[in-house]
């Protein structure tokens, strides 16, 4: 549906990690500018944001709202982000270095938030700075317990607010670092949403900052116990949960939950499959496989076997999730080659480049009918052994950029079915993240390895479907035979004519 | 159209984020304290006197110590825990004994303890000993105070101040 509505590169669940570092550059940009006004002390910090959002409503209010609402729009960003990512199993192998590492910026992100409700100095701050020091203080590390701050009035000073706006300012510096690191292991990463769809969720800040401006509750006083709260629930849910349960269990639930959460890419265990090896002996150093891999797991190294190459692909295990979109990106990997073993320079060894063309003539040989196509597919896009049929062989990838365009050239030129599909997943919603984009671009002739040009485009169909939508697949499919079957219409027709204009050899004059 | 539709399905998108952000960014209501009520703190942190007293030490044991370390007096660093307690309009709140704190036990004594009572006047009774006595206390108030609504009523110890600081 939000294909339809957005357009694929506008999709936001494309983009939710962009979406969440546009969000963190709007609340930098906006905390910049109000930092301009704040001033740190007892009655100082209150009376500055009341300034703000009174005196200069219309330009540092502004800057406070939308301070606060992408903040929280951060929030739901990296929550829907994480469980994206974990819905997707996106998380294991490979992939988890960036899982890991995005693990202490949700701690960051609640530090950097919480403190910056601290800052206003209003009832809610003074409630914050009570239960976070209340629940602190369950930890046996403390001298005397961090809540005998705000005790009374005259137990404050203004040095705490110094401490504060630091933490306020350091956290989101670190956590800015981390974001630098989370994407380390993540090549032709993604940080910035699409223009349109940055100007749509920056024009839905702006208005609800309009409409609703942030706003402050009383000041704080600490003869007083605070009330009734209007509460941030993206930031400030666990001190209500504090107080309904325990400080103890709620440190439980966070110390638990964050062991967790940073072994979830080893739990379950589940079998890995084989990491890319290299073949030396056909691995010229051309780095195609270096440029493609989509999770830096393949390096450029210096050549070790004396060859007359100056580099040659080293691929890191570690990192390695077996997607074969390197196998598709070398240009040795080609199913016409016939004398001696069918060994590319680099390849997957739970799907040789032998045996991909193996099962390719395999399902080719199982066709009947006209208009007989062979359809390679991704193994996370739309299920392709359901359609199977009598004029449609299946062949499975890891990833369709697994596939090298030669293969293409390779039915199509050898007669082994009349059309060829290639079922991928969509653009941005990618299993491997760049497989379906570098497919297309090799087919468009724009990355290498590149179709070869003698091939009928119209012979090829590219589709990218979710595996939801496998009705969208058979209708192309029923589509593409129909196509295939007036191409051949037109072709005979040609023929014929071309046929009845010609004369006929050895006929009497 | 097709555009049409599809900027309205946006608007429609962002409407539905934006009301979420708007809503949850301060409702619904949270009651910290209810109306009527008072809160009533007890916390101090509290060295309490030392297990036992300093004594002098002989000719005979003070030879048995390197020459820099033959000090005349030994002191012993552990320190009794603090002992607490809180009456509230005769009614017994709080009774704790709060250990020192430090690896060696020669730390201040701590406490935090947060009560929630209904606003009006309470007769507050608090009690403290801090030495090896059995019986009785070393410090104790009482005082009749009148809470009001929601108030944030402290009581702290401080021994520099004179003992207990009701405020």
């Amino acid at each position: 549906m939000f294909d339809r509505v957005f357009t694929p590169a506008w999709n936001p669940f494309y983009c939710l990690g962009a979406l969440g570092y546009f969000y963190f550059w709007v609340v930098a940009g906006t905390g910049l500018y109000i930092y301009i006004f704040f001033d740190t002390g007892l009655t100082e910090a209150y009376a500055s944001v009341e300034y703000m959002t009174h005196q200069q409503w219309y330009l540092a209010g502004v800057m406070r709202s939308l301070h606060r609402y992408a903040s929280d729009a951060l929030v739901i960003m990296t929550l829907l982000h994480l469980l994206r990512e974990f819905a997707f199993d996106r998380y294991r192998g490979g992939r988890w270095f960036s899982w890991v590492t995005g693990i202490p910026m949700i701690w960051m992100i609640f530090a950097a938030g919480i403190t910056g409700y601290w800052l206003v100095w209003d009832m809610l701050a003074q409630y914050i700075a009570i239960a976070t020091t209340e629940w602190l203080d369950w930890l046996p590390i403390f001298g005397e317990p961090v809540a005998r701050n705000f005790l009374s009035a005259s137990h404050l000073d203004d040095r705490f607010f110094t401490l504060m706006i630091f933490i306020h300012i350091a956290v989101p510096l670190i956590l800015l670092f981390v974001m630098w690191f989370h994407l380390q292991r993540v090549s032709y990463a993604k940080v910035n949403p699409e223009r349109g769809l940055a100007i749509g969720t920056l024009l839905m800040l702006l208005t609800i900052s309009f409409v609703k401006p942030a706003i402050s509750h009383a000041p704080a006083n600490l003869d007083l116990v605070p009330g009734k709260l209007d509460l941030d629930w993206f930031y400030l849910w666990v001190y209500p949960l504090i107080n309904v349960t325990s400080a103890e269990l709620v440190w439980a639930l966070a110390f638990f939950g964050t062991i967790l959460l940073l072994f979830v890419p080893w739990l379950p265990p589940r079998a890995k499959k084989s990491a890319a090896i290299v073949n030396l002996n056909n691995c010229n150093g051309c780095t195609r496989c270096a440029v493609d891999c989509p999770f830096s797991a393949i390096s450029m190294q210096r050549r070790s076997d004396g060859a007359p190459f100056s580099q040659e692909a080293v691929v890191d295990p570690d990192m390695c999730v077996s997607c074969g979109i390197c196998v598709g990106s070398c240009p040795t990997a080609t199913p016409f080659r016939r004398r001696g073993p069918l060994v590319p320079g680099i390849e997957l060894p739970d799907l040789t480049i032998a045996r991909l063309r193996d099962l390719t003539e395999q399902a080719a040989s199982k066709l009947c009918g006209d208009n007989r196509i062979i359809a390679f597919g991704c193994e996370f896009a739309a299920d392709l052994e359901k359609k199977k049929c009598e004029n449609v062989g299946v062949v499975k990838l890891p990833c369709i950029a697994m596939l090298p365009p030669s293969f293409i050239d390779f039915v199509l030129s050898r007669d082994l079915a009349a059309g060829v599909m290639l079922v991928g997943c969509r653009d941005g919603e990618c299993h491997y993240r760049l497989g379906a984009r570098w497919m297309a671009e090799r087919i468009t002739g724009v990355r290498d390895p590149r179709l070869r040009a003698r091939v009928a485009r119209k012979r090829v169909r590219s589709i990218q479907v979710a595996p939801a939508h496998t009705e969208d697949l058979l209708s192309e499919i029923t589509k593409f035979t129909s196509d295939l079957a007036e191409m051949d219409l037109q072709g005979a027709a040609v023929l014929e004519e071309a046929e009845r204009d010609s004369p006929e050899i050895g006929a009497p004059h | 159209m097709k555009h049409v539709l599809q900027y309205c399905g946006q608007a429609l998108v962002y409407a539905l984020f934006g009301g979420l952000v708007w809503y949850f960014s301060s409702a619904p209501q949270y009651i910290n304290l209810a109306s009527g009520k008072a809160v009533i703190k007890l916390s101090f942190a509290h060295a309490a006197q030392h297990v036992s007293a300093c004594r002098t030490r002989s000719p005979a044991e003070l030879q048995k110590l390197a020459p820099n370390m033959r000090q005349a007096r030994e002191c012993p660093r552990e320190r009794l825990p603090v002992y607490v307690e809180l009456d509230i309009d005769g009614r017994r709140a709080l009774s704790e004994s709060l250990p020192p704190t430090g690896l060696s036990g020669d730390g201040a004594s701590k406490i935090y303890r947060r009560l929630t009572v209904s606003a009006g006047t309470h007769t507050i009774n608090v009690r403290l000993r801090e030495s090896a006595r059995s019986e009785g206390f070393d410090f104790a108030v009482m005082r009749v105070v009148n809470l009001a609504d929601r108030q944030n009523f402290s009581i702290d110890f401080n021994l520099p101040k004179g003992g207990f600081i009701l405020e």
